[in-house]
């Protein structure tokens, strides 16, 4: 294991995080005040509560993984990219390291960045709305599993991306729709039957269901179908990530 | 001298189909300068990109310091320093931020005296705070050498390095090449300047459409293949060749007033006193002689047409 690369992959990503704070860090939290800002105050207060819990408090595991999962794959796939783009790839895969440590290195920096951002911007719900988390040994198990699964398939989204358009286009396109469809606004119980149904192939809901059980103790989906489930994309994002290495796809031909 | 790097049968076909490289072998000798030589798209990126493992072969097989270079990638790859021949750099990190990470990059430990010496050696000392998108193009290609060199490489690849880089410059880079080579690098260098290839290397390989069309001692090569040419700065201008010289085929030049003649230094008979004595008995004189070996560039050019 070449730890000496992987540190400087990961300390590299960090650097670059740190140089963006602003962009980074602040933009998505102030963001997320805004959701609270519309969806907690101004139309909360037309609802109620939702399975017992006030609106607002209700919004905030769902808040937060939409932030995590988006910053996963947005962190991830710029930072695989943009070696790509600029041609500074050819350093990483001259080096003396494996696929696995490259993956380590970038993802881990990914991940831990959109961790952090996670972290702030549940300290940032708290200030607007009273929290308490009954797991919160299970709540940092899907704020890490749900930022390393996503962050992986960010690096697949870099790997593949040729064009800037498509860096963006599966985030736009796919992800956004399915987080907003998710739940992260609303129990899938408060769905019609049909579009119920639906909603449960969407792999979000499992894993916002998941980290709202870990809040509150309520759930769409049994707590262990949302672990096998997020699992489940993590094994494929793996395999894939294996696949792309084992043939060089978009890397070495 | 024992090889350091070795290739065997080795090609690169494309996705496309486009045949890169086709079986090529090529040895290159501890402690040399080897310099390849090629046409533009004859395949010498392809090449280096096998070897240091920016690009996956199709078949055949690389060793590095007797390391295969995939079954043992890490101890070969951490022999080689690559200068890829674009300029690709982290246009927001700085010098010294950029050069410390490629060590790490290649397992090495810390060691600023190390970076020190590696930018001071190249004239980057006093921009190591600098970041790189301001830095001038022959800097940055001193960034990319420092880059390759952070990590103590037995090995380096040069592909292009002095293309874009100002005359003063180059003269600067060469002197840095040959300190490497004395210090024990083993350097194989890219070049479409034939000129650095003749000052620079000791053994060169040319190659063309994908083969290896020659590997030779640049001495030897220079020798065994260099065409001589004899010019005659005749005493009265002339209108024509006369009859009994034609076989020699000469060329009359500058409006009838020099003769030249070339001939093949590795032939037997270089036809030169027959060519003299002739032209006492057709009686042209001739003031003044000289003779030039042709220099690698026409050798250069003279193998690429033919192969």
């Amino acid at each position: 294991m070449n730890h000496r690369a992987i540190r400087a992959i990961y300390l590299f990503e960090m650097a670059r995080t740190w140089r963006t704070l602003l962009q980074s860090i602040v933009s998505p939290v102030v963001s997320t005040s805004l959701y609270f800002v519309v969806f907690g105050a101004a139309i909360g207060s037309r609802i109620s509560q939702v399975e017992g819990v006030s609106y607002g408090t209700f919004i905030v595991p769902g808040l937060i993984m939409l932030s995590v999962l988006t910053q996963s794959i947005a962190n991830a796939s710029f930072g695989i990219y943009f070696p790509k783009f600029t041609g500074t790839i050819y350093e990483i895969l001259s080096a003396p390291i494996s696929s696995f440590e490259i993956v380590l290195g970038y993802v881990g920096a990914a991940a831990t960045k959109s961790i952090i951002l996670g972290l702030i911007i549940l300290a940032t719900a708290g200030l607007f709305v009273p929290l308490h988390i009954h797991h919160p040994i299970w709540m940092l198990a899907f704020l890490v599993l749900t930022a390393v699964t996503f962050s992986l398939f960010g690096f697949i989204i870099g790997i593949w991306a040729d064009g800037f358009e498509k860096l963006q286009m599966i985030p736009m396109l796919v992800v956004t729709p399915l987080t907003f469809l998710g739940g992260s606004f609303y129990s899938i119980d408060m769905l019609p039957p049909t579009w119920r149904t639906v909603a449960l192939l969407n792999p979000v809901v499992y894993l916002i269901s998941g980290f709202r059980w870990s809040f509150y103790e309520i759930a769409d989906v049994s707590v262990s179908v949302s672990i096998g489930m997020t699992g489940a994309f993590l094994a494929i994002c793996l395999a894939v990530i294996w696949w792309i290495f084992r043939t060089g796809y978009r890397l070495k031909n | 001298m024992s090889s350091i790097i070795s290739v065997a049968d080795l090609s690169k076909t494309y996705g496309s189909g486009f045949k890169a490289l086709k079986n090529v072998n090529l040895d290159i000798k501890r402690g040399e300068i080897f310099a390849l030589l090629g046409p533009n798209g004859a395949g010498k990126t392809t090449l280096i990109s096998i070897i240091c493992g920016i690009a996956n072969p199709s078949e055949g097989r690389v060793l590095v310091g007797g390391e295969d270079i995939q079954t043992s990638y890490r101890k070969a790859r951490s022999l080689i320093g690559l200068v890829p021949q674009e300029l690709h750099t982290d246009a927001f990190e700085s010098v010294w931020a950029t050069v410390s990470f490629s060590r790490g990059l290649f397992g090495k430990p810390k060691n600023p005296a190390h970076i020190e010496k590696v930018l001071k050696d190249l004239s980057l000392w006093d921009k190591k705070d600098s970041k790189i998108i301001t830095l001038s193009g022959g800097m940055k290609r001193r960034v990319m050498i420092a880059k390759a060199l952070s990590h103590e490489p037995q090995i380096l690849f040069l592909d292009e390095p002095t293309a874009g880089v100002d005359v003063e410059l180059r003269k600067g880079m060469w002197e840095v090449v040959r300190t490497l080579q004395q210090s024990g690098v083993t350097i194989i260098l890219t070049t479409h300047y034939i000129e650095e290839a003749e000052e620079m290397a000791d053994r060169i390989g040319v190659i063309n459409k994908g083969e290896i069309v020659l590997v030779e001692d640049k001495a030897t090569l220079m020798q065994k293949l260099g065409k001589k040419r004899l010019t005659l700065h005749l005493q009265s201008k002339l209108g024509a060749l006369p009859e009994s010289l034609a076989h020699y085929k000469l060329d009359l030049c500058d409006s009838g007033a020099t003769l030249v003649y070339d001939y093949d230094t590795k032939g037997e008979r270089t036809g030169i006193t027959s060519l003299l004595g002739d032209l006492r008995t057709a009686g042209i004189r001739f003031n003044d002689l000289d003779t030039t070996q042709s220099s690698l560039e026409d050798i250069f050019v003279d193998l690429v047409r033919t192969s």
